[in-house]
């Protein structure tokens, strides 16, 4: 049982970059989505693409999702609210940085912690 | 069965206890049944070496002394294998990352 990872940024490199972290240092079996820019290619981020990221990560023991600024967390927001009631329930956004947080959270899912563990380890990271 | 046991080891990573080599270590830590600490004096403050991100806002540097120890049942491989992946320089070529 593995708590899936997204990555919602405004930037496609950034999002890709932040995965790439995610691999190379916790590895593949974290199932991981992500996803950064609007459907025109610019800075920006799209509800459609979040879907897929979710949809890419899927896990029955939850999704988390790391988020930079805003848009990334209405719009995830409003992606969530689109799937099914039983799968809403399995996701939530972190309030952590969001290449940090993600590697951090990767962490946790990757020693099974639930999806409230992974949550808290990402938001742990938050300035104190 | 169940057991403490306890050791040290000198970190010779060239950036110390950085992002990779803490999720590199919380990950092994993760695998053991026992509770698992680290410390940077032999005193304390102790550490979970199960929370990555106490590890990591540990910072622990190169040449500086890392304390272990451990209880439950697996508690003395449990002490081996970190003190074995620090004296691996955590299964890294030292490349300055």
């Amino acid at each position: 049982m593995t708590v899936g990872i997204v990555i919602v940024s405004h930037s496609p490199d950034v999002a890709k970059g932040a995965a790439d972290m995610v691999r190379q240092m916790v590895g593949n079996d974290v199932p991981l989505g992500f996803c950064g820019g609007n459907p025109d290619g610019g800075l920006g981020t799209s509800v459609e693409k979040i879907l897929a990221a979710i949809d890419a990560a899927w896990s029955e023991d939850g999704i988390a999702i790391l988020v930079d600024l805003g848009g990334a967390e209405t719009n995830s927001e409003m992606a969530i609210e689109m799937l099914p009631e039983e799968k809403q329930k399995k996701i939530v956004i972190c309030n952590a940085p969001v290449v940090e947080g993600a590697v951090m959270a990767a962490t946790e899912a990757w020693g099974g912690g639930s999806l409230a563990d992974v949550k808290r380890t990402a938001e742990e990271l938050a300035p104190q | 069965m169940s057991g403490t046991a306890e050791g040290s080891v000198v970190i010779t990573h060239d950036v110390g206890l950085h992002a990779r080599p803490s999720v590199k270590l919380t990950k092994l830590a993760k695998g053991f049944s026992s509770t698992l600490e680290i410390g940077a004096s032999a005193d304390g403050p102790w550490i979970d070496a199960k929370s990555i991100v106490k590890v990591m806002a540990m910072k622990a540097k190169q040449n500086s002394t890392l304390f272990v120890r451990a209880a439950g049942a697996d508690a003395q491989a449990a002490v081996e294998a970190v003190i074995g992946l620090v004296r691996r320089d955590f299964d890294e070529a030292g490349d300055g990352h």
